[in-house]
């Protein structure tokens, strides 16, 4: 029971990063329908800003503030020099010229900061850890880094359905053209769109610093599972890359912990050791794989509906 | 690549032949240069000019696979490199249980990777664009988490196959020259099949529903099973490149499917050219000749590899293949 509570708050912890980086890509997937590879990779920046800046300035909060001004920077930089001539294209470049962009920023982070496992110390008051019940000892800091993105959840939704902006952005992903052709200015529109995502994928990426292990490569995962949210929450929506964010994290976090119990109710203890990870690593895309056979827009699709 | 100049010296000062012969030329001189190789190796005492064309043949012949449903059908998969993953396993996990007959192990890891590519194709050509790369994607990082969850099968470590795959009990693989000949063969017979199939009813009716899928509706075709079966024949081939990968390095490991290795097999085919099927046998020479030069400049080559290949999208269109067939038109 106490480790299915400790198992429940990292599927959570798991899921609101990867709502962090969802909602960006899926934004910039909605809005623009441009394929950004290249998102995971803001999000290992992020971590990696987080080693550097909190390594000069000491103060995590401080360091917080000029990562995310980097973030924005290096993201607008490549939105600039490279993106921008993309939107036109077809998703094939896309895919390639994002797979390049990848390719050059996780070696120049080798090169920058080597190979190895980087770790960045948490902040004075987050450290420590608080009793949930019955002598849990669950760590502060991850409960502060759940509460923040339920916390950017709620701003994100306020953003999205009440104000002018966000207005913007859902006429947006239902019809470009049309909202372009009624006077606004799409590609400001876009670049905002863009900034906004990739400081949320930075912002990701810092708050996991403490606790994951910083290191070339980090954000490809995590952008395949963002993947993953996408196509099951529907492209364009807000509402969906967070529900199914929490669902994927749930789920891939219970199904590692608890398959192998599982399987050992149905098959001997050895098989079970055997089977019981290899499903769990593939319940995600079962999932994925179950919703888009019956909904094929995703369980939240954006046309036509509040994002 | 060498051939380039060869190609625009033997072309100039003769009137063009009819373009159909034209088209053929390129091919020709790609096979007749490949099967010139192991001479070439012999004479200039460098075998490993041999092992190194072996692996450009098995990738060609990934490569090829995939150039069928991209440049044909245009499904940007981006989950290829599984069906290589699973050809390769699938020697791997037989030879681990004692089977080398390649009688067996052939067609198992073929039909197996088909299996895959049946299922998987059947839910992701429902969805179109980017649904459908992501989907490709997670699937192949499905199998990809599979693999290194078989620990008894080594898991993350990969496996390491004691024998070559055997036919009639002996091990003809084992030789070089055999080796080299019977990856040349598959090439050819890959190549051949894929412009049998691009040029039949089923190619066309492919490739139309590339340009218009409603049009190809309007005049009462479904493209769905066309293309589902496009893909798993792609597949499959793909395949048969992993099951020659996994007796070539004689090792198999999750790295074979991993996403960045679909990635590259995309930049194979757009790098040669996209849709002419020999585009993608130059995209593959080209892309393990440049990594290998890189590789020799520096250890860390995707750092100009990766700004190269954002060039070669933003400015480069039609790839090598244009690039060489642009050279002889002018010439």
């Amino acid at each position: 029971m106490m480790l299915f509570a400790v198992q429940l708050l990292n599927g959570l912890q798991l899921g609101v990063l990867l709502f962090l980086v969802a909602a960006g890509l899926t934004l910039v997937f909605g809005v623009m329908d441009f394929v950004n590879l290249a998102h995971g990779v803001q999000y290992m920046v992020g971590a990696y800003l987080a080693v550097l800046f909190t390594g000069l300035v000491g103060n995590f909060f401080l360091a917080l503030l000029l990562a995310m001004a980097a973030a924005l920077v290096i993201g607008l930089l490549l939105e600039v020099l490279i993106y921008r001539h993309l939107y036109e294209r077809d998703h094939l470049d896309q895919v390639l010229a994002t797979f390049g962009v990848i390719l050059f920023l996780n070696e120049a982070v080798r090169v920058l900061f080597g190979s190895a496992p980087l770790s960045v110390a948490m902040p004075e008051t987050l450290s420590g850890g608080v009793v949930l019940m019955n002598g849990l000892l669950y760590p502060v800091y991850r409960i502060a880094l759940i509460l923040v993105g339920l916390g950017v959840a709620v701003l994100l939704w306020v953003l999205v359905t009440r104000t002018r902006i966000g207005m913007l952005v859902r006429a947006g992903a239902t019809n470009a053209q049309m909202v372009s052709a009624l006077g606004i200015n799409i590609r400001r529109l876009f670049m905002i769109v863009f900034g906004f995502g990739v400081m949320l994928a930075g912002f990701a990426g810092f708050l996991a610093a403490p606790i994951l292990s910083v290191e070339p490569g980090m954000g490809d995962s995590l952008l395949i599972l963002a993947f993953v949210v996408i196509v099951i929450g529907g492209i364009g929506s807000i509402r969906g890359a967070f529900f199914a964010a929490i669902i994927v994290g749930l789920v891939d976090t219970l199904g590692r912990t608890f398959m192998t119990d599982i399987a050992k109710l149905v098959m001997s203890p050895s098989t079970a050791t055997d089977v019981g990870p290899a499903v769990a690593s593939m319940l995600i895309y079962v999932l994925m794989a179950a919703v888009l056979f019956f909904r094929p827009t995703g369980l939240f699709p954006a046309k036509g509906q509040q994002a | 690549m060498s051939d380039t100049p060869t190609l625009t010296t033997a072309s100039a000062g003769r009137t063009p032949a009819s373009p159909r012969l034209l088209g053929l030329r390129l091919p020709i001189a790609i096979f007749v240069l490949l099967a010139l190789v192991p001479a070439l190796a012999t004479v200039l005492d460098d075998s490993f000019i041999t092992l190194f064309v072996i692996r450009v043949m098995i990738f060609a012949i990934a490569a090829v696979s995939l150039d069928l449903i991209l440049g044909y059908g245009a499904l940007v998969s981006f989950g290829h490199a599984a069906f290589l993953g699973i050809g390769a396993y699938g020697i791997g996990i037989l030879s681990a249980e004692g089977i080398y007959d390649g009688l067996v192990a052939i067609p198992v890891a073929l039909v197996a990777a088909g299996l895959f590519a049946l299922v998987t194709g059947a839910i992701s050509l429902k969805t179109r664009g980017v649904y459908f790369i992501m989907i490709t994607l997670a699937f192949a990082q499905m199998a990809y988490y599979t693999t290194t969850s078989l620990s008894a099968y080594g898991g993350d470590d990969g496996l390491t196959i004691w024998r070559r795959t055997e036919f009639f009990g002996t091990g003809p693989l084992d030789d070089r020259l055999t080796f080299f000949y019977v990856t040349f063969g598959c090439l050819l017979a890959v190549y051949l099949l894929c412009r049998m199939i691009v040029a039949s009813r089923f190619g066309r009716v492919l490739t139309g529903a590339k340009q218009s899928e409603i049009r190809l509706r309007a005049i009462g075709i479904d493209p769905y099973p066309y293309r589902l079966v496009a893909y798993v024949i792609a597949a499959m081939i793909c395949a048969l490149a992993g099951v020659l990968l996994a007796n070539q390095t004689e090792f198999v490991s999750p790295a074979y499917m991993g996403w960045h290795r679909s990635g590259e097999l995309i930049v194979m085919v757009v790098l040669g050219g996209i849709g002419t099927l020999h585009g993608a046998i130059i995209g593959a020479a080209a892309y393990l000749l440049l990594e290998s030069l890189l590789q020799d400049v520096t250890h860390h080559w995707q750092l100009i590899f990766g700004p190269f290949l954002v060039l070669v999208v933003l400015y480069g269109k039609g790839g090598l293949v244009r690039l060489i067939t642009g050279v002889r038109a002018h010439g």
